[in-house]
């Protein structure tokens, strides 16, 4: 049978190393069976995070050959197998143990951003109407599985540890959900543009490129956001900036 | 004996799927102090993976349905062996709840007059499931989620019970281990609510994530609460069969919904010639007819594709064992062919079905909008669960224990349908949390018990115990579990007998042996060697549970089906499986009655015939 070589990071927050696991291959094989292939037979205290193995909960995020990625939607006959396949554990976030990392921080963010506040109901029993046209947007951002690869490649966060000042993309996305969303009647663009600091993010677009889901989070949700944060606040600015950012849809 | 934090709270949920998620929220209205303990990471439970939609009586799209169909449509799925209450109250509340996860920020799907749309599913006469494209679950979910983090409920995340504590016949706490660092944590509480999902991994071929172990049974049972109806699980018709490593990942029952076609290797839609007697009024009897009913004809009868999952996965294994399977061992699902019938067939694919076509292409390399999927059975859902009273959700034999969710039992008798799960999670995951709250408000806190406590955290470390004693000759749990599930798939799975299941009773005390015994290394932290051992009691206790239940039903009745007693026996027909710890230790089965149902409920059951 094919073999491969996995160099896996293991330690802890006081340090560690890759370490190099030999082990099967077979057919269809995903990032993720390797890994757990390895812990059954080698390593039975490797530590990492999953629970659908099928790209719908968002728990496997690691970097494979240095790219954020989910391991159970990457396929071992898409990796060059013939150098070790390098897998380490996000670089935005505290490292806890091998693969897994604190990433309690997100957490605490979305509880900062004000609730869903809906307009009183349309209809007597309570519901309401949208059309499906103007809910088409907010039902790709909702389409997020909170698996954070977006906010671990984010120069703003992973390399200028803007933590406390920048909410991330995964947020701007949730914010922009909420903002967009037919039925919402809250306003945020205060917060957005202070406390949740949307200037952080100059438009490099890689949050866009690792996401799983394939959410536009740039063109779709951020920069919309920041032009209602400019109309809002920036206001003889607005000309010039849609000028230099012509509006897309 | 290690030092341990302790937390108390008024109300204390385990669980944070649909069912725990929307316990908290509804025990936190009172203004209780209520904690929320997980295994895994917010969001991420089981919930999360639901793909096909919600059922829930709203008519919005076929204005004949209303509760009474929908009750007698899931007693019929169940085989008359629900708990009528339950199913009653279900049908009721489940409009009521989805509108209110509206009102909390979800965006279902819309019909184009602007209301929540619905779509078909397996044996809901109408179309009933409200949706999001393939991704309901993660929409409730989500839902819940973000509403829930502003009602100051108190979340644990990564927190695994492993025992609850009593005081005299209540309960008083719970003792977890936390998954980072490895320490005990004691949680006090008033009441508690168990919402902690399935069973699944006690089988191989498995939909289920390895969160599911079946803790909240294991955990009821030990402390004294009865199990009912175990031998009731669900093995979905569609699950991925290859590439190996992704066998048994689900495949929505919403294909079928969207008119995907079940065929065999020579082309045969073979459904067509399995349709029975008691269906036969309500299914359509040729292709034309299946197809204008998933296109929305009011006239149409359902293609027998969408016939109960237990009967279309019996199929299914049938044509394989007669040799009529496909090349990786299972049989074809279809939905390209829909081409025929739509201009625009490919973007439709992909806009119902998102996630499966994403799925296929990027784990099997498949384009479902032009080539057809390769399916088998998967071990899905368990029916059976802990023993609940309909309308509190609370335990039959521990004061102050609730259970909601797939966890706890009743709604689904023999066989649940699609959609019944999601709505049943957040109707009897709201109750759990009102009554559990009141039962909080009425009660005093019960007290802890110090020595109970240590002995239960002893109990939880003996495999490292035997990682540094025995050296690295003693057996890792991980090999147990794989024995396990290989047996349970082999002997107690879709199609059962007696010598198998007695072969499997055998094997079960030996790999309960074999499981005291397992050994573990490394540090506590974050250790999944070691939660592995720890949940194979938990295994090991459901599989035990499900085996001794389906020797003592010796029929076939929905998702039941033995080789030696192929009938439906009416004897069997008024009774559930109740199990409970003897005095000795063992598990005692017994069967007992069902209450006679209620002249108004009857009645109902008349009428929809
Ligand atoms: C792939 C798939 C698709 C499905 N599609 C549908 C569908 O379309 N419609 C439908 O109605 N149903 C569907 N179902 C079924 C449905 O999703 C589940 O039955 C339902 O979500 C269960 O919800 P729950 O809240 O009871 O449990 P879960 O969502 O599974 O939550 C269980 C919770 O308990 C926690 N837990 C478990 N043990 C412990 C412990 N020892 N200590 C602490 N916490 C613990 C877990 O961490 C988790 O948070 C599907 C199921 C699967 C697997
Ligand atoms: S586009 Fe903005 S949010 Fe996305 S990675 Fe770049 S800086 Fe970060
Ligand atoms: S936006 Fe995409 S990358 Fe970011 S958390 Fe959500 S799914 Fe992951
Ligand atoms: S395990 Fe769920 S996304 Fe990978």
């Amino acid at each position: 049978m094919k073999q491969a070589t996995f160099s896996i990071w293991r330690g802890d927050a006081a340090g560690g190393k890759f370490q190099d696991y030999e082990t099967d291959v077979e057919e269809g094989m995903v990032v993720l069976d390797a890994v757990h292939q390895i812990q059954a037979t080698q390593a039975n205290d490797l530590a990492c995070r999953w629970n659908c193995k099928a790209g719908k909960c968002g728990s496997c995020s690691a970097e494979i050959n240095g790219i954020p990625r989910l391991m159970c939607m990457t396929r071992l006959n898409a990796l060059p197998l013939e150098k070790p396949v390098t897998i380490e554990p996000m670089k935005a976030f505290p490292l806890v143990r091998d693969l897994v990392t604190d990433v309690s921080w997100n957490f605490a963010v979305k509880k900062r951003i004000k609730k869903f506040k809906p307009r009183p109901p349309d209809a007597p029993d309570g519901s309401w109407r949208m059309a499906q046209d103007d809910i088409d947007r907010v039902q790709e951002f909702r389409k997020c599985i909170e698996c954070f690869l977006c906010q671990d490649v984010c120069h703003v966060l992973r390399d200028h540890h803007k933590h406390e000042e920048f909410i991330g993309p995964r947020f701007l996305v949730y914010v922009a959900a909420l903002e967009m969303h037919p039925l919402d009647t809250e306003d945020r663009l205060a917060e957005l543009k202070e406390a949740h600091g949307v200037g952080f993010c100059n438009i490099t677009k890689c949050c866009t490129t690792v996401c799983p889901e394939n959410i536009t989070i740039t063109d779709n949700a951020i920069i919309p956001l920041k032009e209602r944060v400019v109309d809002e606040f920036y206001d003889p600015l607005k000309s010039l900036w849609k000028f230099l950012r012509p509006k897309k849809y | 004996m290690a030092d341990y934090q302790t937390h108390e709270h008024d109300v204390l949920i385990i669980g944070a799927g649909g069912a725990g998620l929307r316990a908290a929220i509804e025990a936190s209205r009172t203004g209780l102090k209520v904690g929320l303990v997980c295994k895994s990471l917010l969001g991420k439970a089981h919930t999360v993976m639901a793909e096909g939609g919600i059922a829930a009586a709203l008519a919005n799209v076929d204005d004949r349905d209303n509760w009474r169909v929908h009750f007698a449509d899931t007693m019929r799925g169940g085989q008359y062996v629900n708990n009528w209450r339950m199913a009653e109250i279900h049908a009721k509340e489940a409009p009521d709840r989805v509108r209110e996860l509206e009102s909390w920020g979800a965006v279902f799907d819309r019909t184009p007059d602007g209301r929540i749309l619905q779509r078909n599913f397996g044996g809901h006469r109408y179309p009933r499931l409200a949706h999001v494209g393939d991704r309901t679950g993660l929409e409730l979910i989500r839902t819940l989620q973000d509403h829930g983090i502003h009602q100051g409920i108190d979340v644990h995340m990564e927190h695994t019970v492993v025992t609850l504590l009593k005081s005299g016949d209540r309960v008083s706490g719970v003792l977890a281990y936390e998954r980072e660092r490895g320490r005990f944590k004691v949680f006090k509480a008033r009441s508690i609510v168990l919402a902690t999902g399935g069973i699944g991994r006690a089988y191989k071929i498995t939909s289920n994530s390895w969160e599911y172990t079946g803790d909240g049974h294991a955990l009821a049972y030990d402390a004294g609460a009865e199990l009912i109806d175990m031998e009731f699980v669900q093995f979905h018709p569609t699950g991925m069969i290859w590439p190996p490593s992704v066998m048994g990942i689900l495949v929505t029952e919403g294909v079928r919904g969207e008119g995907g076609i079940l065929t065999n290797k020579d082309g045969t839609r073979f459904m067509f010639g399995q349709i029975p007697d008691n269906y036969k009024a309500q299914t359509a009897d040729n292709p034309e007819e299946g197809w204008r009913y998933c296109q929305g004809d009011k006239d149409a009868r359902r293609p027998p594709e969408l016939l109960t999952r237990d009967h279309v996965a019996r199929c299914i294994v049938k044509e394989i064992k007669e040799g009529r399977g496909s090349p990786h061992g299972g049989v074809y699902l279809d939905i390209a062919w829909i081409k025929e019938k739509l201009p625009n067939a490919a973007e439709h694919i992909k806009r119902k079905l998102p996630s499966m076509y994403h799925q296929f292409k990027q784990l099997a390399d498949i384009d479902i909008t032009t080539e057809a999927m390769e399916i088998g059975p998967t071990t899905h859902y368990v029916m059976g669960g802990i023993r609940v009273d309909a309308d509190t959700q609370m335990t039959t034999t521990v004061p102050g224990l609730f259970a909601c969710g797939e966890c706890a039992s009743g709604i689904n008798g023999a066989n649940r349908l699609g959609g019944n799960s999601l709505s049943d999670i957040i109707v009897f995951g709201k109750r759990a949390g009102e009554y559990a709250a009141k039962f909080a408000q009425e009660h005093d806190a019960g007290s802890v018990d110090q020595a109970e406590v240590e002995e239960a955290a002893r109990r939880a470390l003996e495999p490292f115990e035997r990682g540094a004693k025995e050296g690295s000759s003693a057996e890792g749990p991980y090999k147990v579990q794989y024995d396990l599930q290989e047996m349970m798939q082999d002997l107690v799975g879709i199609v059962r007998r007696e010598d198998e299941m007695q072969r499997a009773l055998e094997g079960l005390g030996k790999l309960w042996e074999r499981a005291k015994r397992v050994a573990v290394h490394g540090h506590r932290e974050y250790n999944p060697g070691w939660h592995t051992a720890i949940d194979l009691k938990n295994l090991l206790t459901v599989s035990e549970a499900v085996t001794r239940s389906a020797l003592q039903r010796k029929e076939s009745r929905g998702a039941h089906f033995r080789d030696d007693f192929e009938a439906k026996d009416p004897a069997f027909g008024s009774v559930n499986t109740v199990l409970r710890r003897g005095a000795d230790g063992g598990m005692d089965v017994r069967l007992e009655t069902i209450p006679e149902m209620p002249e108004h409920l009857k009645e109902v059951i008349k009428e929809m015939q």
